[in-house]
């Protein structure tokens, strides 16, 4: 338990959560925006990442490589979409039906379960050996801080748009949007295709950081999205109310998780329990709305609430 | 301005819930046309206005609104010409979103969704001077999130903005049952306001046999989904509650069943 061991492994970890932390700001736009647990991103957390490398192992381009990637990962949103809205089969079961097919798709474009790329054979944008000692235009965590605020901004205005706007009023309120003439459908579809867009653009950051893309890479990312977005909701929450601060608490809240997570391992926990306490920490914090409205709502007083 | 020619439509078909909710329904509006809509519950009124709104499509039937056959077109595409207020003052606003922004959505009401400001510095003026018309000092919390208000200021709200892109129909589906006396007179006197000033073709359903009879040049009673009086004119004018329900008598065949009509 060397201190020193946490410190030096606290940098990657940051660098770790900034990338995951694309990913919850794909989920916050399914979970909080749209109102739509989507179980897609499980899937399109590994089907990015398999897109870039393969096509980096073939000569391509990074960043055609990048975007390739992305456009996987809105394919998949759209496969989803279809599945909801087309078939009309509930959100999350449609979810689950695209991340079972992925896993195929995935191994169909990987060859394999994992395919490895060298950062030293491929001018990488981002890896874990450029945490440190590195000068600063290479540095991993300025690298991804960048990406991040860029996406930010780029959502904020879009939010703001007479499009995004139809967006947000989708996920608040179809029967609403409806009357208004919004296609709620059109657009389910198309909030699933931006926020698997950045999911799998997670995924390309993440398999460039830790040098491969493997099948399983992606299990449970749901779970770390959701818990990205509580985490900074229940620490900024008060403060966070502008939709592009909100965003922002989302990437704080991923490089707190794994912070968190890189502390506990650091003390010594059994690292195959990891996921069932990832589980059982959203369990808690999903439950204390709930808790707060069953357990502790005042009673309402009666008396001089005539005009109410 | 709106026809309805013969119109069915069964819910559950084949199950034990079977029901059929509009039959052989048949109705023509004119232009400017304030009708109230009245019956027990079951009669049809709401399934009227859905099947005009296009919530789900008709079983036969021809729905034309400005002359146009709508019959087939999607809940979203009619929009385009429909304004409506719903029961529920939590249907016709989005809670969460401000009260600018709500409105600004609805000034977009069949008009493609581009990547535009959705929102621009001079329609925040416009709503301004729209939302002192309704005396409720809404004018401002342009910024507030309407899930803030009361009932009475939502379907105050709502009436302001399915009427801000005129539309070619009013549907009001009961927008004040929800509300107490006060709070529903008061929306009942917006809703005259707009109308008159607009000049609106206007459908609206109400429990309340009074406001059926004060509001509107024409009233129609509905049983068992079709029409069974359609009064307007002089005799509109003249009409009492006591007279209404002999007229009902009459039409059925039965007593007016329904307490809550007769309050009030």
């Amino acid at each position: 338990m060397e201190i020193i061991n946490l410190i030096n492994a606290l940098p990657g970890a940051a660098a770790q959560g900034l990338i995951w932390g694309i990913m919850a700001i794909g989920v916050f736009i399914t979970y909080r925006v749209l109102d739509v647990a989507d179980l897609t991103v499980d899937g399109t957390m590994c089907t990015g990442g398999a897109v870039f490398i393969m096509l980096m192992i073939n000569g391509c381009n990074l960043w055609v490589a990048m975007l390739a990637g992305t456009g996987a990962g809105m394919l998949a949103g759209l496969a989803t979409g279809i599945f909801h809205t087309v078939m009309g089969i509930p959100a999350i079961l449609a979810g689950i039906l695209t991340q079972l097919s992925l896993y195929s798709v995935n191994l169909k474009i990987m060859g394999k379960a994992n395919q490895a790329i060298n950062v030293n054979k491929y001018d990488l944008l981002v890896s874990l050996r450029y945490i440190r000692n590195v000068p600063i235009g290479k540095n991993t965590i300025l690298i991804v801080a960048v990406f991040t605020v860029v996406i930010i901004a780029i959502l904020y205005w879009f939010f703001g748009t007479e499009l995004g706007c139809s967006l947000r009023a989708t996920g608040c309120n179809p029967n609403m949007s409806r009357a208004q003439g919004i296609n709620t459908e059109r657009n389910k579809v198309l909030g699933l295709m931006i926020s698997n867009g950045l999911v799998a653009l997670s995924s390309c950051l993440l398999a460039q950081y830790q040098g491969f893309a493997d099948v399983n890479m992606g299990r449970g990312a749901i779970v770390i999205g959701l818990a990205a977005v509580i985490i900074g909701e229940a620490i900024f929450g008060r403060i966070f109310r502008n939709f592009a601060l909100r965003l922002l608490s989302v990437a704080l809240g991923s490089i707190l998780y794994y912070l968190v997570l890189q502390t506990v391992i650091w003390m010594g926990i059994d690292t195959d329990l990891l996921k069932i306490l990832s589980a059982l920490v959203v369990a808690v914090f999903l439950a204390v709305p709930y808790w707060k409205t069953k357990y502790f709502t005042k009673p309402v007083k009666h008396g001089g609430q005539d005009n109410a | 301005m709106l026809e309805l020619k013969n119109i069915y439509k069964t819910f559950n078909p084949g199950t034990i819930n079977e029901k059929l909710a509009l039959n052989n329904l048949s109705l023509k509006l004119a232009d400017g046309d304030f009708v109230t809509v009245i019956g027990g519950n079951g009669a049809g009124k709401s399934t009227m206005l859905n099947a005009v709104a296009g919530t789900w499509p008709v079983d036969e039937g021809q729905i034309l609104i400005g002359g146009q056959d709508v019959t087939r077109l999607p809940e979203h595409k009619r929009a385009a010409y429909l304004g409506r207020v719903f029961q529920d003052p939590m249907t016709g606003t989005a809670g969460t979103m401000g009260i600018e922004e709500n409105l600004a959505l609805a000034k977009r009401r069949g008009k493609p969704r581009t990547l535009r400001r959705g929102i621009s510095r001079q329609e925040r003026e416009e709503y301004r001077e729209l939302l002192k018309v309704l005396d409720l000092g809404l004018e401002n919390r342009l910024t507030s999130k309407v899930g803030l208000l009361s009932g009475g200021q939502r379907q105050a709200l709502t009436l302001l903005m399915a009427t801000l892109q005129k539309p070619r129909l009013l549907l009001l589906d009961e927008h004040t049952a929800a509300l107490d006396p006060k709070t529903a007179a008061k929306v009942l006197e917006i809703t005259d306001m707009i109308v008159n000033r607009d000049h609106l073709t206007t459908l609206m359903i109400t429990h309340n046999m009074q406001d059926a009879i004060n509001h509107g040049n024409r009233l129609i009673m509905m049983m068992d989904g079709r029409i069974i009086l359609d009064i307007s004119g002089e005799a509109k004018k003249k009409l009492t509650v006591r007279n209404l329900l002999d007229q009902f008598e009459q039409a059925s065949g039965t007593q007016f069943a329904n307490d809550a009509a007769l309050l009030g």
